[in-house]
């Protein structure tokens, strides 16, 4: 159970660090709010399943240690939350994948056997399934919209839709928390994915990447060559003055 | 546990202070454990609500004003609901200048949202994501006022 919920908080923090980056920087001001509130929402996420972990794992480490103090290969996040964010369509196309998949795996994970991990999940699933129809609604603004638009969500599609599957990535001792009900099992809920998206994608007018070849070896402990980089941000402060506290 | 709730009713929201957190359900239950000690337990709003690290202390704070040493306790189950908050509160919200939540945790986002200001529906929201999480923005065609909308949840 530690390892799963390490799984979701650490999408979840590295997701919702990536779209802080946004942080005044939106392209307008009620854009640049939305993804920051959407970002703060991940982190309060993240901050719920690292506490869980904190609890189980009963051995003085505290939530921020868990976030921020980790090497990189104790990092067991998929690839999909380091891609970096490049222009608006690619992080829209990141945002509408995740909150695709978090909805799924949050709506199955209500039903959880473990009382604490459904009760993490059905907060949280009142939150993302805003998430996805904010994506949802500019994945259709730039699919319909001015050929710019349309070119640079081809773009991220081609660059980022091969990621996908890897959110889909089991951790070690997840088989066995699958064996008795404590966690959906991901090959069903990226079944449930692909039937999404693509029904999503005829909606709004675009081409499903049907059969795409996808990246491999997400949550195995490897990392983009983007990760080092984002630990840089998020670990210097606590790295350079050990035991900082507010 | 009324003399602690009826304390406790007098710690406002820091971030919309005309509600206080008794009527917004963020407090499920203070018992008294004797000693002039009790125990308080409150619910999370929405995961990452900055204003519930404030409520903590400031919960601590006044118990300790009138005497009591207090303990607080986070529980997140059952889930906090907008349901929970009062029509007291909520008439509090609307003459405040934000529209409060619908009924239901699962909001008729098709459902126009009264102006706190002149009452109109003729309204549009502007974004679904307002200056705090609970927030959404809107504007009123008839007055032209902007306002936000305590969302449900």
């Amino acid at each position: 159970m530690k390892n799963y919920l390490l799984k979701l908080a650490d999408d979840s923090f590295f997701m919702g660090h990536r779209l802080s980056e946004w942080c005044g920087k939106g392209p307008y001001l009620e854009e640049d709010i939305a993804t920051v509130n959407i970002a703060l929402d991940q982190l309060g996420q993240a901050n719920n399943f690292y506490n869980y972990a904190v609890k189980l794992l009963d051995n003085g480490k505290s939530a921020d240690d868990l976030a921020f103090l980790r090497y990189e290969h104790e990092y067991v996040n998929a690839h999909l939350v380091e891609l970096p964010n490049e222009d608006y369509a690619h992080t829209i196309l990141k945002m509408y994948a995740f909150s695709v998949y978090q909805k799924l795996l949050y709506t199955a994970l209500s039903n959880s056997a473990d009382e604490e991990l459904a009760v993490i999940a059905q907060k949280s699933l009142k939150e993302v399934r805003y998430h996805n129809i904010h994506a949802s609604s500019w994945m259709r603004i730039f699919a319909g919209g001015t050929e710019e638009s349309k070119s640079r969500l081809a773009a991220a599609i081609e660059n980022y839709w091969e990621y996908t599957k890897g959110l889909f990535a089991k951790v070690e001792g997840e088989e066995d928390l699958i064996a008795v009900d404590a966690v959906p099992n991901p090959d069903e809920l990226y079944e449930e994915f692909i039937k999404i998206t693509e029904k999503d994608f005829q909606d709004f007018g675009l081409i499903y990447p049907k059969d795409q070849w996808m990246q491999k070896n997400s949550r195995t402990g490897y990392h983009t060559e983007y990760f080092g980089y984002i630990l840089c941000e998020t670990q210097y402060l606590q790295r350079a003055y050990p035991g900082c506290t507010w | 546990m009324s003399e602690l709730l009826n304390i406790l009713s007098e710690v406002p929201d820091p971030e919309i202070p005309v509600i206080n957190i008794v009527e917004l359900g963020i407090v499920r239950e203070a018992i008294d454990r004797g000693n002039h000690t009790c125990e308080v337990t409150i619910t999370p709003t929405y995961s990452a609500c900055p204003a519930m690290f404030v409520i903590e202390g400031d919960i601590k704070k006044k118990l300790k004003k009138e005497g009591w040493e207090a303990k607080v306790i986070t529980q997140m189950a059952p889930v906090w609901t907008t349901d929970w908050m009062t029509d007291e509160a909520r008439r509090k919200l609307r003459e405040y200048g934000i529209t409060p939540p619908e009924k239901g945790s699962n909001e008729n986002i098709g459902l126009p949202k009264k102006c706190p200001r002149c009452g109109s529906e003729n309204t549009r929201q502007i974004s679904r994501f307002g200056s705090t999480l609970c927030k959404a923005f809107y504007q009123c065609y008839d007055c032209q006022e902007p306002f936000e909308y305590f969302k449900c949840h």
